[in-house]
């Protein structure tokens, strides 16, 4: 996972609540392997006429250079699972998201994919919605390791974040050889848990079975 | 002496393995795949791992089912086969078509007997919620997690808050499950509950079948909440004694001991209490693009909503039951329950549907039960289409689609911009009402029709075969 240390370059903003993850990506994209990538498929149905063409009125659509910042309303990447919404955030170049709130699920899978999510008060989200709002592209820096979002000017305002999801991006660890460094513990937990809940395993009785 | 814990909370503790900077790695009971799985086959794939516990992880194809053979594309035969050769590889067992234990998998799963009261679920959808209507701790996870569960049977979580909603009193006839989970949701917005796991308690909630509690668990996520739990009760064991996969013998006598215990203690405190008069539910349907954009079948839209109202093509102001639908939809994780269908065919029985109807039953095991007992054959008679099950209109990737522009009455659960195909407007609402939206061609309210009495029905196909 590439770290996260500080991101400056374009912002854009997209100032509506509860962009949920059929919007980020629309369900008949997700048969895609990562490998094809996801940036082309983002928002596609925001960004796009029924027939096809461009909506004009899409910032994202007309910027010179591919933003780096996004900054959208409240409950951001409500909605399912699926990890493509980050996945096509971040293959259009996108690294960090700012929001009143985002969705658990979303946060979570995007902290997976070292993509950076910031919650911010009213005043601040006004600020640099409205900055982004005239100024479409205009730079924004994001810096994780001083904690602030800054944009022209001496503007910007600090963020919080969670010390252990700091850490990770900054490192951009991979969680899952992290864990295995914990094989043993996981090997006694099973023990344990086994000989206090022996029936918690699935019977493999199966009597329906399959249809032959 | 311990100080008092929740339900979740005492589950969690039972899964923890380790904890470290603020976080705890739980093990996982049940692991369950959908064909979205790819991309956590192709992480292990690239690692070059292996999957740990292949006995607790299970399958199945339902996301690109199709509901009709005729409308696989080159895209749902490729996704349900990837399914299948990644769990074969894997050795890990997967309902694939033309399998009886096949249906949507907070279906199906269920029927199995692999959801059990005290587990922790997790899997790669954020509908897994529906599992805590049998007491489990169950969440939907991304494909980073699902990797990550694959090698190791364990996800590192950080402890949620909790949120407790109480329905007292009982829900007034025709009002359902679905319609009460709409009503939370119009009352506390699909951001209500972000961050919180969610116990429900009180009267109507201990009144409600295991069907229903899967509903409201279900429509939980919506809510923005990681997971929803009903406590577990007789009404819990009775519907899991006997299933397939459920221990059995000493086994279940020793697992319902332990169930038993699995309550909140009294003095647990909750981050938020929400207290709901089950009286004052009333059936409820969405008008506009979030399930928050809610109504009762008797109210009109409401002003201020512009952009939601300009896709939706409606105007602020109008009587719910005014709008026209062209399309109706009965099925999903939500509502595709045997249930569900029958109180769909109560209003159907006898009459006839002036808008398309497509019937996707939750489980291959609903589907015949329903060709046993003649309910399919009512929906059939009244001009309804009855697939195969599957996902099916629930989401606009299986073959199954809203036309641009169309409303579609539907039992689902999102009513999202283009959840249903690009530029379709979907209107959320239980089985019963979905039905008489579909006789009636506009949304309707389901208390102005007569029903069938289905028990009588039932009873006289039993006595036929
Ligand atoms: S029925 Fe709909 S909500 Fe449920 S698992 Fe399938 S796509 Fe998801």
């Amino acid at each position: 996972m590439k770290p996260f240390v500080t991101e400056t370059g374009p912002g854009v903003a997209l100032p509506m609540d509860n962009i949920d993850t059929d919007q980020l990506i629309p369900a008949r994209f997700m048969k895609r392997s990562r490998t094809e990538g996801y940036g082309q498929q983002l928002l596609f149905d925001l960004r796009h006429d029924a027939d096809g063409s461009k909506r004009p009125d899409m910032a994202l659509n007309y910027l010179s250079a591919r933003p780096v910042l996004l900054i959208a309303g409240a409950n951001f990447g409500c909605g399912s699972s699926r990890e493509a919404a980050v996945y096509a955030l971040v293959d259009h170049g996108i690294r960090c998201v700012v929001a009143k709130s985002f969705a658990d699920i979303f946060r979570n899978n995007a902290l997976r994919n070292g993509l950076l999510t910031v919650t911010c008060g009213d005043a601040d989200h006004q600020a640099l919605t409205a900055f982004l709002s005239e100024n479409p592209g205009g730079t924004v820096a994001a810096d994780l390791r001083a904690q602030t979002i800054s944009w022209g000017q001496e503007q910007g305002f600090p963020f919080d974040i969670d010390d252990n999801i700091r850490r990770r991006l900054l490192l951009g660890m991979d969680e899952l050889s992290e864990t295995l460094e914990y094989n043993s513990e996981i090997e006694e937990f099973e023990q344990r848990y086994r000989h206090a809940y022996p029936w918690m395993a699935p019977h493999s009785s199966g009597s329906i079975g399959p249809s032959r | 002496m311990n100080s008092p814990r929740t339900l979740v909370q005492k589950i969690w503790d039972t899964h923890r393995i380790t904890s470290a900077q603020g976080a705890d790695l739980l093990f996982v009971d049940r692991h369950l795949l959908h064909e979205g799985s790819h991309h956590a086959f192709d992480k292990i794939a690239a690692s070059g791992r292996t999957i740990r516990h292949p006995e607790l992880t299970f399958g199945v194809a339902d996301h690109y089912a199709p509901s009709r053979p005729e409308r696989a594309t080159d895209a749902t035969v490729t996704m349900i086969d990837r399914l299948a050769r990644n769990t074969t590889q894997h050795g890990v067992t997967s309902f694939g078509l033309g399998d009886s234990r096949r249906g949507i998998v907070h279906v199906a799963m269920p029927e199995q007997g692999l959801t059990l009261p005290g587990t922790i679920i997790v899997c790669g959808d954020s509908h897994t919620a529906t599992h805590g209507a049998f007491g489990a701790f169950a969440f939907g996870i991304g494909a980073s997690e699902v990797a990550h569960v694959l090698a190791t049977q364990a996800l590192w979580q950080t402890p949620p808050r909790m949120m407790r909603i109480n329905v007292n009193g009982q829900l007034p006839t025709a009002v359902t499950a679905k319609d009460l989970a709409l009503h939370i949701i119009g009352q506390i917005g699909t951001g209500g509950a972000t961050g919180h796991a969610v116990e429900y308690g009180g009267d109507a909630i201990s009144a409600l079948s295991m069907e229903g509690r899967m509903t409201l668990c279900n429509m939980t996520i919506e809510m923005g909440a990681r997971s929803g739990i009903v406590p577990p009760d007789e009404v819990t064991f009775a519907w899991i004694a006997g299933r397939p996969m459920a221990p059995s013998g000493r086994d279940w006598t020793a697992a319902v001991d332990y169930w038993r215990s699995l309550r909140s203690d009294p003095g647990a405190t909750y981050d938020h209490v929400l207290d709901i008069e089950a009286e004052q539910v009333a059936p409820m349907v969405t008008w506009g693009t979030s399930p928050e954009h809610v109504a009762p079948i008797t109210g009109s839209v409401p002003h201020g909503q512009q952009d939601a109202l300009d896709y939706m093509g409606l105007r602020a102001g109008m009587p719910i039951a005014q709008i026209k639908v062209q399309r109706a939809f009965i099925g999903s994780c939500t509502n595709g329950r045997w249930s569900d269908l029958l109180a769909a065919a109560a209003v159907l029985k006898g009459r006839h549907v002036r808008v398309p109807l497509l019937v996707s039953p939750g489980s291959e095991a609903i589907a015949a039960h329903a060709e046993v007992t003649g309910i399919a054959d009512v929906f059939r008679t009244a001009g309804a289409e009855w697939g195969s099950s599957g996902c099916s209109l629930c989401v606009g990737m299986n073959g199954d689609q809203v036309a641009p522009g169309e409303h579609c009455a539907s039992t689902s659960n999102r009513n999202f911009r283009g959840r249903q195909g690009p530029g379709a407007r979907t209107h959320l609402m239980s089985p019963a009402m979905v039905a008489a939206a579909a006789v009636m061609g506009h949304i309707a309210d389901v208390r102005d029709l007569t029903l069938a009495d289905m028990t009588e029905h039932l009873a006289m196909q039993e006595a036929r075969s």
